[in-house]
């Protein structure tokens, strides 16, 4: 018992390694919120394609499916050794010359961005036809329909979902360090090989749970507040 | 010449033939009011003047534009003609100015400070200025109603189409959302009226068009066609209208 306490919950140890491990962390965070920030852009252009009405729009539609379906399929860990050691391995210019830390961004972003496609398109098919009616019978046309009416609605119902992915995508950032971004996990690896103590993965675990617990029960909240609008308004 | 006239207009969902060979004309300033049972078509006929369905054969002509060929510009032609529905369908997450603001701002391109006098200007006159903050499901039906007529309104169309608009309103709240479209038939407005409110249509309406099964089965003068109906299906319509109260 006290073996265990020693190699993992050592309160030396701890104290040793958190440095290392929040200097790592930061590069969790830079990483979590560029490819956030890329995602919600991508994942909603990407689902309104896939929603254009039209025969003339099926190849853009094809298209996007294709997309959500290959990379909701691929685990992570595999996209990211395509990229981070894939693309360099191309020796293209520009593409193969960016930063690890780019390619950790575009890992996460091309593998969050299908999961977020399926959840925006879930929130524009759930906006009642009637209401596209209506905007369209003022005059608006088809893509102001979606920017004034559609859109606004699916993205407020979706909020919750959204922030879910979200908590996903800040613990898979982690992840990335299989193509060597010295993020937290491998800052804590590192100590952990030297010191042959792994209280160093705690201590990234346990930053990593300081951060998604806020937004777990900020989720709960907004979920809560809908569910006490939709009941007052259903009585 | 007539404002609105329908030659020959036939439209079907798949194998179900809503309407079959509708002829009909509307002078300017004119009310029309179409009854009859619910799946008659009325609807279906209003959608189809305002192109929110496509008409698969015959023609129609608005305001000396024929709007069935296709070269149509159909948000411009939306622009000229209004439609409120029977489930309102305001914008819920847009306060009830910004519901009226949307159309004129986005659509006619007129300044947010001025757009906003306006739909000022068109609130008070219905009596809910007050309410101009608030989010459509603060009001109440008849309210909800009131400002989609004025978002309608707020386009300056020259054609009002109503499609039962106050079929999902409790009792007490029709006489208000009335009371408003008939101060529009005053004004000179031209409107298309699909509704199940008979007095109402023998009051305001300057013709009458009784839909049975996607077709216009007899039209007239509202005191011919709710004391003298020729036809005995719109006699028949008319009769289970008065047996449950409705006239």
């Amino acid at each position: 018992m006290h073996e265990v306490l020693q190699k993992f919950f050592s309160p030396h140890s701890f104290r040793v390694a958190f440095p290392d491990v929040w200097f790592g962390f930061q590069l969790n965070l830079k990483l979590m919120i560029v490819s956030e920030i890329l995602v919600l852009i991508f994942a909603l252009g990407i689902a309104v394609i896939r929603g254009l009405p039209g025969r003339g729009a099926a190849p853009l539609r094809a298209l996007a499916i294709i997309y959500t379906d290959i990379f909701r399929g691929t685990p992570l860990i595999l996209v990211a050794f395509l990229v981070g050691f894939g693309l360099p391995g191309l020796n293209i210019r520009v593409i193969s010359t960016q930063s690890l830390f780019a390619y950790g961004v575009i890992s996460l972003t091309l593998v969050y961005t299908a999961y977020v496609t399926e959840v925006y398109r879930a929130g524009i098919e759930s906006v009642h036809p009637s209401q596209r009616m209506a905007a369209r019978s003022i005059g608006l046309n088809y893509w102001q329909s979606m920017r004034y009416v559609v859109i606004p609605q699916a993205v407020r119902r979706v909020i919750p979902p959204l922030l879910n992915d979200f908590v996903g995508l800040q613990k898979d950032t982690a992840l990335v360090t299989v193509i060597g971004v010295a993020e937290a996990a491998q800052q804590a690896q590192q100590f952990s090989q030297n010191n042959y103590n792994f209280t160093s993965y705690v201590d990234a675990a346990v930053l990593f749970i300081l951060l998604t617990i806020p937004l777990a029960r900020f989720t709960d909240h907004l979920i809560a507040v809908r569910e006490r609008r939709e009941r007052a308004q259903a009585t | 010449m007539s404002f609105v006239s329908l030659k020959n207009v036939s439209k079907s969902f798949g194998d179900n033939t809503v309407l079959h060979d509708v002829d009909l004309t509307v002078e300017e300033h004119n009310v029309v009011c179409l009854i009859g049972a619910s799946g008659s078509g009325k609807s279906t006929l209003l959608r189809c003047l305002n192109l929110l369905e496509r008409v698969e054969q015959g023609e129609i002509v608005v305001d000396g534009q024929t709007i069935t060929n296709g070269r149509v510009d159909v948000n411009a032609l939306r622009r000229k003609i209004g439609i409120v529905f029977q489930a309102y369908n305001l914008f819920p997450h847009m306060t009830v100015i910004d519901n009226v603001m949307l159309g004129p701002t986005k659509v006619r391109r007129i300044g947010r400070a001025d757009a906003h006098d306006r739909a000022k200007e068109l609130l008070h006159r219905i009596g809910l200025a007050d309410k101009a903050d608030e989010f459509p499901d603060r009001l109440s039906g008849g309210q909800q109603q009131r400002v989609a007529i004025v978002r309608a309104l707020a386009m300056e169309p020259k054609l009002m189409l109503l499609d039962e608009i106050t079929s999902a309103l409790d009792p007490q709240l029709v006489a208000e959302v009335l009371a408003l479209v008939r101060e529009l038939a005053e004004s000179g407005m031209t409107m298309i009226i699909a509704t199940h409110e008979m007095s109402f249509a023998k009051e305001v309406a300057d013709k009458v068009c009784f839909l049975d099964a996607g077709v216009i089965c007899e039209e007239g003068a509202p005191e011919q066609i709710f004391t003298a109906p020729q036809q005995a299906r719109t006699r028949e319509f008319l009769a289970r209208v008065i047996e449950a109260g409705r006239m």
